[in-house]
């Protein structure tokens, strides 16, 4: 025995909880346990990495987390193990209570052990629930609003609810406060006391056996099962590594509380709950919303006390096979019932804040210029702002150039790219000189520090940019201080007019501003899309 | 995260242990006569196997947050200068506290704060401005006029006119900003940290 055990026991107290006794029959279908135990943990480590770079109070938050995603190294690799690891709690939880229910390993004396479990499936939902409105923007705003207001119609207690949330008015900053505390304060130590509470339960009864485990010898926990658990683990931890790398989680633009055309929607998990509403109507939401969901709690808790025959052979246990059947194809269908149902937003294009947005400050000639830089394939040979070392083409890599060229040279250059640069093997560019004073305007603007950014600059804000040099909008418009002022400046668009006004206005100015001169213009559906949404995004 | 101990060697546990030795041991007796040198195999397996792969969830977690929390966030905002004031009323060699302000960046914040450089003027073309800081701990020196040098309240740091240290614990001489003259007015860039003690 160590001097270490001596003083502190740590290592007969490891010892006797690995050495745990186990039924004959364990196996893979009891690895579930653990998993959730080790996803929460993730969750606890990744989340108070994200507190580390973030401000909880609305506006703030909604920047902080900007700066988490686009210039903290690694951020959104933290922010996805965290967003994805939540939406895999979930499944791994539900998955762990059903592998319990088929089983029957809710039965006596177990009861204790599976109440505890339901109320961590209830917390595991809050967190969910409370997490949503974080990144404070137009998801989680709207979505937060609908959810107070669900908590609001609670009968006798919906009053105090909506106060104890913060959301009596509105949602706003106390909700906001209230919900961040919940997330991060309050939740999760009652989570870890009843993981514990439940871990204590289930050593304390014993992992459940099967029939005929009496007749074998039982096993030790370690390592076989260990083992088992560790690879189940392993598994799910590849799986949210390689979603938090691969699969974005976007995020939109800060919480609008005046948008009148978005429309909310929770997130997966909550779905069926969603869809369940529309059913209901006047005084019968209620039901919907709160007689339901709360029946449905009622019977999970209850299912020990109502099933109390003897424990069965899962092969025998038909009933419960039927109703997990039966939960899975009502929560499917409503869940695909409320994908298919709920209309898409109406404009069709979304920009994702979580990314660097830097060509939204370009004028749209600087844009326009990407668009002539990518549909004359300049990047075959040039790269913009490479990494240094990583193989760049035969042209030099424009964001990194020693000495700025200026634009008269670099016009020049473009039309006879030999008579500038001796022994060049460009071939010339054949467009017309506004067209290459956009791409010069351009290259201008990049720098090694911005390049990565203009260069991943959104499709549909280049085709506007295009769409709006094309047009000679800057004749009479400005846009980030570029252009003239002979009508209003562009920017700050969306604080002033809907984007309805604005369509019907291209058709017909005159209509719609009397005294305008500006010509009505035809455009098609996606050259609007695009220029709306563009003229939309700017910066006041 | 979950810790394993290491997998003891039965002799060990009967030597250090008795109780927990003597019931080992009956049965580590009972097993080799049935499992036998698969079993000891297999569970060397396991056991290297549930080291290895939590070794790599460890590393998986612990290196992205050593660089989320280690490398400084990518700035992709370029430095800018940033007008002090009218320089060409000055007189050579008078050290004036000039007052400006100046967008800092500060984590996901960019704020407009107010921040004073040391001006002084040595010729017409020659100015230099020093950070408003103490290179020792900090504090906000000033221009001792009748003594003619920096002096720091907090520890007696003195400082010459041309940013050198005379005396008192400053580990450095006064920090400079890159400065630039445009008609008489000066320009202010980054702030550099000087080295050694002239």
């Amino acid at each position: 025995m160590s001097w270490l055990d001596h003083r502190t026991g740590i290592e007969t107290a490891i010892r006797n909880f690995l050495y745990e006794k186990i039924p004959a029959s364990s196996g893979w279908h009891q690895v579930f346990g653990s998993i959730a135990v080790f996803l929460f943990l993730v969750q606890a480590f990744t989340g108070a990495l994200l507190a580390f770079n973030y401000a909880p109070t609305p506006g703030e938050a909604y920047n902080s987390l900007r700066y988490i995603l686009t210039e903290v190294t690694g951020g959104r690799l933290i922010r996805g193990l965290h967003h994805w690891g939540a939406s895999m709690l979930i499944v791994v939880v539900v998955l762990h209570m059903t592998q319990v229910f088929l089983y029957g390993a809710y039965k006596k004396p177990r009861e204790a052990t599976w109440m505890v479990g339901v109320i961590l499936l209830l917390l595991t939902m809050a967190f969910g629930l409370t997490g949503y409105l974080l990144p404070w923007d137009n998801r989680a705003y709207w979505g937060t609003v609908v959810a107070t207001q669900i908590a609001a119609h609670i009968p006798l207690a919906g009053p105090y609810m909506s106060r104890l949330l913060g959301g009596e008015s509105a949602v706003g900053v106390v909700t906001f406060a209230r919900f961040f505390g919940l997330h991060v304060l309050l939740l999760p130590p009652a989570t870890g006391v009843l993981i514990a509470t439940h871990v204590y339960l289930v050593r304390k009864h014993g992992v459940a056996p099967m029939p005929g485990d009496e007749v074998k010898p039982s096993k030790k926990f370690y390592p076989q099962q260990a083992f088992k658990d560790t690879v189940a683990i392993f598994a799910a931890f590849v799986v949210l590594f390689t979603m938090a790398v691969a699969v974005r989680v976007p995020l939109e633009r800060l919480a609008d509380p005046t948008d009148t055309t978005y429309v909310p929607r929770p997130d997966w998990y909550f779905l069926f709950l969603y869809q369940t509403l529309k059913f209901f109507e006047g005084p019968l939401a209620v039901v919907g919303s709160v007689v339901l969901p709360g029946l449905a709690v009622l019977a999970l808790l209850l299912v020990p006390f109502v099933d109390r025959g003897q424990v069965m052979r899962i092969t025998r246990r038909t009933v419960a096979f039927g109703m997990v059947a039966l939960a899975l194809v009502g929560w499917s269908s409503l869940t695909v019932a409320a994908i298919v149902t709920t209309p898409k937003p109406d404009n069709t294009v979304a920009i994702d804040y979580g990314a660097p947005t830097d060509w939204l400050g370009l004028s749209p000639q600087e844009l326009a210029g990407i668009g002539y830089f990518r549909e004359e394939h300049c990047s075959t040979c040039h790269s913009l702002g490479a990494k240094a070392g990583a193989s760049s083409g035969p042209g030099p890599d424009l964001a990194n150039v020693p000495i700025k060229k200026s634009a008269a040279w670099m016009i020049e250059h473009f039309k006879h790219p030999a008579a500038m640069v001796p022994g060049s093997s460009m071939p010339a560019i054949q467009l017309t000189d506004a067209q290459l004073n956009a791409l010069a305007a351009f290259l201008l603007k990049l720098t090694p520090n911005n390049a990565e950014a203009l260069a991943g600059a959104p499709d549909f804000a280049v085709q506007a940019g295009l769409l709006y040099q094309k047009s000679n909008c800057g004749s009479c418009h400005q846009v980030n201080g570029v252009g003239m002022r002979v009508g209003p400046p562009l920017n700050g668009l969306a604080r002033r007019r809907t984007k309805t006004w604005v369509i019907d206005h291209f058709a017909n100015p005159q209509a719609l501003s009397p005294g305008s001169f500006m010509p009505s213009y035809q455009f098609s559906q996606r050259e609007m899309d695009n220029l709306v949404a563009y003229l939309f995004a700017l910066p006041d | 995260m979950l810790k394993l101990p290491k997998l003891y060697k039965m002799s060990t546990l009967r030597r250090s242990c008795p109780s927990y030795g003597e019931s080992m041991a009956l049965k580590e007796e009972s097993d080799a006569a049935t499992a036998g040198q698969s079993e000891i195999t297999r569970r060397k397996f396991y056991v290297a196997a549930i080291y290895g792969m939590w070794s790599l969830i460890a590393a998986a977690l612990a290196i992205p947050a050593g660089i989320y929390l280690l490398i400084p966030p990518r700035l992709r905002k370029m430095p800018e200068w940033v007008e002090a004031g009218d320089i060409s009323e000055l007189e050579p060699r008078e050290p004036v506290e000039m007052a400006f302000r100046r967008n800092q960046v500060d984590g996901w914040k960019i704020q407009s704060e107010k921040s004073t450089a040391w001006v002084v003027k040595f010729s017409p073309t020659q100015v230099v401005a020093f950070g408003p800081q103490c290179t020792h701990l900090g504090c906000a020196y000033h221009w001792d006029d009748r003594r003619k040098y920096f002096l720091c309240p907090c520890h007696s740091s003195v400082f010459s006119i041309d940013g050198a240290v005379i005396s008192g614990p400053a580990p450095r001489a006064l920090d400079r900003f890159e400065t630039k003259l445009e008609d008489g007015k000066l320009l202010l860039g980054r702030l550099e940290m000087s080295r050694g003690k002239a």
